[in-house]
């Protein structure tokens, strides 16, 4: 068993807009976060693959209560995507007004339009990139 | 494996803000199971304690030695917990596996937390801890974002309109409110009203302050022993009869099973078929409703009602004391508190004293089963036990 994608080559790709990913020799399954055994089959024989962004808003909320650290964030969007490669992925979604987002956008199809970087804080290890999606 | 009961249990308090430690507030907790069981504290063998944040609460990692030693203990075995949310739950769990397997006759386990030491927004941060720090919470979810994310699944996968699962989420917590105020132990004594959880302000859409548990200073702890110990303890052993527990990735690697919560699934079926009972002898459950939604999703996921369903059998009141199930008579996580290392020690604690007799205008007649639930993060981990009448 062999890790073929790391944490760190992950996030520096989400970093530069690229979206990794592995998928299974075996049973085909694909991850959009670094893993040693595939979640479908218990397989090892994983390969990396460049995930294309595109997707579909399975759920959302809108955050007013924010975490110490980030208040001068809220109100902000966090949705989970379904990738048409098959994985969820949590990120943020620009281009709808916090107020305005309602379940109209459950659904909706999207694209990856950039990504952007929590800085972190005491608690964290270093920085971490997140997507930002945008309705197709 | 031998037989194994629950011979004594104690609670504090539940409170917001408070002056006294972790370790003291476990002390008053032991000392009351210990007192029931007529036992001296040196006859304790081993310490299994659920604790979540001490680190950040009290700058206190390590809590279980010197809780030990507080107790008077020190030199025997104990284990710290960190389950998130259902920290104390695996550490009753683990309680029973050890003396069901011959190790131990009489260990004490639960599990005590000062969260509200921490104030909203650090308590906010290191709950989300509890969530997936590389691909969670960059993205600035918190944990009723979580499981305000489940509740628009939740209405959609079951294709509910919003505002019929809101006033359904309500009335959840309005029947939380009116046990809580009936339990002297609860944090909150007061009633809520339809306007008041109407009014009260959105945290993370579509979940409002009315649909959140508080943060919470408490603790709670159970004499668990063989039952060939306990006859010298009580005469009312409450009997563990079944325990279950798994665990699942983050949130988004449970996708397409979403907004059920496969980990609950998983261990309910340990604890039924370890019981040989099913949803329909339970008579009573305190299950983990730290925000509403997540009640509904529990009541489903252990087979009380179809999925979908559970809120319109709240409404129609067949999870109040008296209908099909009664739904957590302590007032819950929402009204009772959430001291999140003490929750899973909690509901037992209440479960054996109804399935006693012993809690007043709360008591559920005759209950002879009970069930709690406890789940960690966002399903990262869920601990079932199931409880019965010994005597």
């Amino acid at each position: 068993m062999e890790a073929k994608l790391t944490f760190k080559e992950y996030n520096e790709n989400l970093k530069q807009g690229r979206l990794s990913g592995l998928k299974c020799s075996g049973c085909g399954e694909v991850s959009a976060q670094p893993r040693l055994i595939c979640a479908g089959c218990g397989g090892s024989q994983l390969e990396t693959m460049e995930l294309k962004g595109g997707g579909a808003i399975q759920t959302f909320t809108v955050n007013f209560v924010a975490a110490e650290g980030r208040e001068s964030e809220v109100p902000y969007i966090v949705v989970i995507v379904e990738l048409d490669e098959g994985p969820w992925i949590m990120g943020n979604l620009a281009g709808v007004k916090p107020e305005e987002a309602s379940m109209d956008i459950m659904g909706r199809k999207v694209r990856l339009e950039s990504t952007t970087v929590f800085a972190g804080d005491k608690y964290s290890a270093g920085e971490i990139a997140r997507p930002v999606f945008s309705l197709v | 494996m031998r037989k194994v009961v629950i011979a004594g249990a104690g609670m504090t308090r539940f409170t917001g803000k408070q002056p006294r430690t972790a370790i003291e507030l476990f002390g008053d907790a032991a000392s009351e199971a210990i007192n029931e069981c007529g036992i001296k504290p040196k006859q304790v063998q081993a310490l299994f304690m659920g604790n979540f944040m001490g680190d950040f609460e009290e700058g206190q990692a390590h809590v279980q030695a010197f809780t030990a030693d507080y107790l008077g203990l020190a030199g025997i075995p104990a284990n710290r917990y960190e389950n998130a949310c259902a920290s104390a739950s695996a550490a009753i769990r683990d309680a029973f596996i050890w003396v069901a397997s011959g190790q131990f006759d009489i260990v004490l386990a639960g599990g005590a937390e000062c969260a509200t030491k921490m104030g909203t927004p650090l308590a906010t941060r290191t709950f989300a801890m509890a969530s997936d720090s590389r691909y969670e919470y960059a993205a600035g979810v918190t944990f009723p974002g979580v499981f305000a994310m489940l509740a628009h699944l939740y209405a959609k996968r079951y294709d509910i309109p919003l505002e019929t699962l809101k006033n359904q989420l309500y009335q959840v917590s309005i029947n939380s409110h009116y046990y809580g105020a009936r339990n002297p132990k609860a944090q909150f004594h007061k009633e809520l009203t339809l306007e008041d959880a109407r009014k009260s302000p959105v945290v993370a859409s579509p979940l409002q302050l009315a649909d959140c548990c508080p943060f919470t200073d408490g603790a709670a702890a159970l004499i668990i022993a063989s039952e060939e110990a306990a006859r010298k303890m009580t005469k009312k052993p409450v009997v563990i009869a079944g325990v279950g527990q798994a665990s699942a990735g983050n949130l988004l690697s449970q996708k397409e099973f979403l907004p059920r919560i496969r980990s609950r699934e998983l261990a309910a079926e340990q604890s039924y078929k370890m019981s040989g009972l099913g949803p329909k002898d339970i008579g009573v459950v305190e299950l983990h409703d730290c925000f509403s939604i997540a009640a509904l999703i529990a009541l489903e996921g252990l087979g009380f009602f179809p999925y979908g369903t559970s809120g319109r059998a709240v409404e129609k009141g067949e999870t109040k004391i008296g209908g099909k199930i009664a739904l957590n008579p302590s007032g819950g996580l929402k009204a009772k508190g959430h001291p999140v290392g003490a929750t899973g020690a909690a509901q037992a604690y209440e479960i054996v004293r109804q399935l006693r007799g012993e809690c007043g205008e709360r008591q559920v007649e005759g209950a002879r089963v009970g069930m709690t639930d406890t789940l960690g993060g966002d399903g990262g981990t869920l601990c079932n036990m199931i409880l019965r009448r010994g005597w």
